[in-house]
């Protein structure tokens, strides 16, 4: 076994990457920093707290009965020009006529929750009774917060960059320094070599996706429904597929500048329309044909599924559907138009 | 069928390639005998790597016939990768893998041959055979290269320039091995602007210059073809000798300046030197310097083509 071309190859591709130390550096520091930088943007929080302002000490007294509210007394000018500049969500003013004035942007969310929270502070301290009272029971389930939706969307988008940055990145940098031209002088069946790239993947895809999917569960308990097989046989189908697409991507170009450029230019619109950070459901209707048979829309909705849901295999058919066609498309086309010099 | 007695390793007819505006291989034709070490002789840009790799199934040729151990690249290119071992000009490697790692590696490839230690022992490269690749000498490297065309125990070795670029003394290591697989009985074809290599190392050549061959044969048959047996080299500091009475000496073929020499080429040598000695002597002409050399494939080249070998 261990005299096998394949064998022989993919040890090469291994013996590369970790003599690179730089390279090896980059690739286990990103998904690191990734998951740190959303550990403190996505850590438990209170509510949030607005900020508002009144022009008069009474108003402000009753401001503050409402603990979401963070109350500051200015004067009039001062206010009307803080709430212009967004520094604070709304200004209480007292009119002649013995009503209170609201200054807020409607447009703004923000706005529109101070209103009602201010609103019922003043009309609360000025004595109304509510005629039911209501106890809160707060649940922040897991599954449903916005993180819960976040980490299955750049797990897929980790397999796809890595996938199609480390072969493509390899392939034009052999072909540069005319160390394939070698190679094809030898007799070794020439997808040997291809399927060497994807073999080097597959065994590095714990490490692609473990980080961050340990992260996510250990730091921010991310809920994993579904059979962790399912999980893994579509992260595996994902490498294969993205690994094809860089030696597709990588089968003709000379340098480094053009690898690059074709890289970004598939990659960009994955990142924006296969739903990482939003629901690619904001889309129109019209469009969404194309979004759904793109191969990054197909891993993150089944890793979606399979770990908010609980998918397993059946239900994950269509997208492993779509992730098979990309792969045979992708490696078919590549070995054809490969250029080996 | 019978079979011919010794077969023709190579055998190319009427090859020709075209780059853009450049023809690099003009019409050739070659046959290398089994067994036989045949050299491609040719200054920079003759086309002898063009040649080579056309032969190596690595450039497709415009026209012509290439039947490399009696197959054709066209039907029979996996059989035929078996059977050949090649060393590129300037053979490329990966940095990072080590010498024992890299020829792992080509071992592999190929179904049957020396083992990965014994081409590092056919090479003498023991000393190195865990250093990394990027850190090896030019000769080192160049001792790889030819491990690796090694590990498949290749019917027919081509070698693209195996020692531009060295010092003389990795030089003279490269030539002992390739002198050993001579003896061995391996057929080899090699590219080389060093005409000392090719006289050195080849039974037969090939002078190469602008896509075509100009000149075919041993090294001795190619030197006697220019009837010149002898250059003999004179300065005579700032005196200017009467050429033509030199010329008229007997057994001076020709005589030519260069760079502030003169350069005589003749057929005896013991009758030019005493009669070029008196002929100065009754011209008064100062003796500052005085060699004499046989004549090389280099005086071939220049014979043929009025240029030398090497611009230098
Ligand atoms: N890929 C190419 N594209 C364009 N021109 C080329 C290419 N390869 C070779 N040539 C041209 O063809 C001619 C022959 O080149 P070739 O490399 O065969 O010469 P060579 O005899 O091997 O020279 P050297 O001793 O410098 O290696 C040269 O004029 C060269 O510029
Ligand atoms: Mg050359």
């Amino acid at each position: 076994m261990s005299n096998h071309p394949l064998f022989q190859l993919t040890l090469m591709r291994m013996r590369e990457f970790i003599r690179e130390p730089e390279a090896l550096f980059w690739s286990m520091i990103f998904p690191i920093a990734l998951a740190a930088g959303l550990g403190i943007a996505f850590r438990n929080r209170p509510p949030e707290v607005l900020k508002v302002a009144a022009v008069t000490p009474r108003l402000a007294e009753a401001l503050r009965q409402e603990k979401l509210l963070d109350v500051t007394q200015l004067p009039p000018q001062l206010a009307e020009q803080f709430v212009r500049t967004g520094k604070v969500a709304l200004v209480a003013e007292p009119a002649a006529d013995g009503s209170v004035v609201y200054r807020y942007d409607d447009t703004n969310p923000e706005g529109r929750q101070a209103r009602m929270l201010a609103d019922q502070a003043i009309q609360r301290a000025s004595g109304r009774q509510d005629p039911i009272a209501g106890n809160d029971q707060i649940m922040r389930e897991p599954g449903s917060r916005y993180i819960d939706f976040l980490i299955p969307g750049l797990i897929g988008m980790g397999i796809m960059g890595n996938s199609i940055w480390g072969p493509g990145f390899s392939i034009v940098d052999a072909r540069r320094k005319k160390l394939m031209k070698r190679i094809v002088a030898t007799p070794m069946p020439k997808h040997y070599y291809l399927l060497s790239f994807l073999l080097w993947r597959m065994i590095l895809l714990p490490v692609d996706v473990g980080v961050p999917l340990a992260f996510g569960v250990f730091v921010f308990g991310i809920p994993l429904r579904g059979s962790f097989g399912a999980l893994a046989a579509i992260c595996v189908l994902a490498t294969l597929a993205f690994s094809a697409g860089g030696l597709l991507i990588a089968s003709r170009v000379r340098t480094i500048e053009a690898a690059s450029g074709l890289m970004n230019l598939s990659m960009v619109p994955m990142w924006i329309l296969s739903g990482v950070f939003f629901s690619s459901q904001r889309f129109p209707d019209l469009v969404q044909p194309i979004i759904k048979a793109l191969p990054l829309t197909a891993v993150i909705d089944a890793l979606r599924g399979n770990m908010l849901q609980g998918a397993g295999f059946a239900q994950m058919a269509p997208q492993a559907a779509v992730l098979g066609v990309w792969l045979v498309v992708c490696f078919g086309l590549a070995l054809r138009l490969f250029r080996w010099r | 069928m019978p079979q011919p007695e010794t077969k023709a390793a190579l055998r190319v007819r009427n090859l020709r390639k075209t780059y853009k505006d450049v023809v690099a291989v003009d019409g050739i034709d070659l046959d290398i005998l089994a067994g036989e070490c045949f050299g491609l002789l040719g200054p920079n840009g003759a086309g002898k790597t063009t040649t080579i790799e056309i032969c190596e199934g690595l450039t497709e040729a415009d026209s012509g016939e290439v039947e490399v151990l009696g197959l054709h690249w066209k039907s029979d290119a996996s059989a035929l990768r078996q059977k050949l071992g090649i060393q590129l000009q300037e053979t490329q490697l990966a940095e990072k893998l080590t010498v024992f790692e890299t020829l792992r590696l080509f071992r592999s490839f190929f179904r049957q041959g020396p083992g990965a230690e014994d081409a590092i022992r056919i090479v003498q490269l023991e000393e190195k055979r865990d250093a990394r690749v990027g850190g090896l000498s030019g000769g080192q490297k160049q001792r790889l290269a030819l491990a690796c065309a090694l590990v498949g125990d290749p019917d027919l070795l081509f070698l693209d320039e195996p020692t531009t670029g060295l010092d003389p003394q990795a030089r003279r290591q490269l030539w002992d091995l390739i002198e050993e697989f001579k003896a061995a009985g391996r057929t080899i074809l090699l590219t080389t602007h060093y005409m000392e290599e090719a006289e050195r190392l080849c039974g037969r050549v090939a002078i190469m210059d602008h896509g075509k061959v100009i000149a075919q044969g041993t090294p001795r048959e190619l030197i006697a073809s220019i009837g010149v047996e002898h250059v003999v080299e004179f300065s005579a500091g700032d005196a200017v000798p009467d050429l033509a009475g030199i010329g008229a000496m007997a057994g001076v073929r020709d005589v030519r300046t260069e760079n502030g020499s003169v350069l005589l080429q003749v057929t005896e040598l013991h009758k030019a030197v005493p009669g070029l000695l008196d002929e100065l002597g009754r011209q008064g002409i100062p003796l500052t310097e005085l060699r004499t050399h046989s004549a090389t494939l280099e005086d071939v080249f220049v014979h043929l083509t009025g240029r030398h070998l090497r611009d230098e």
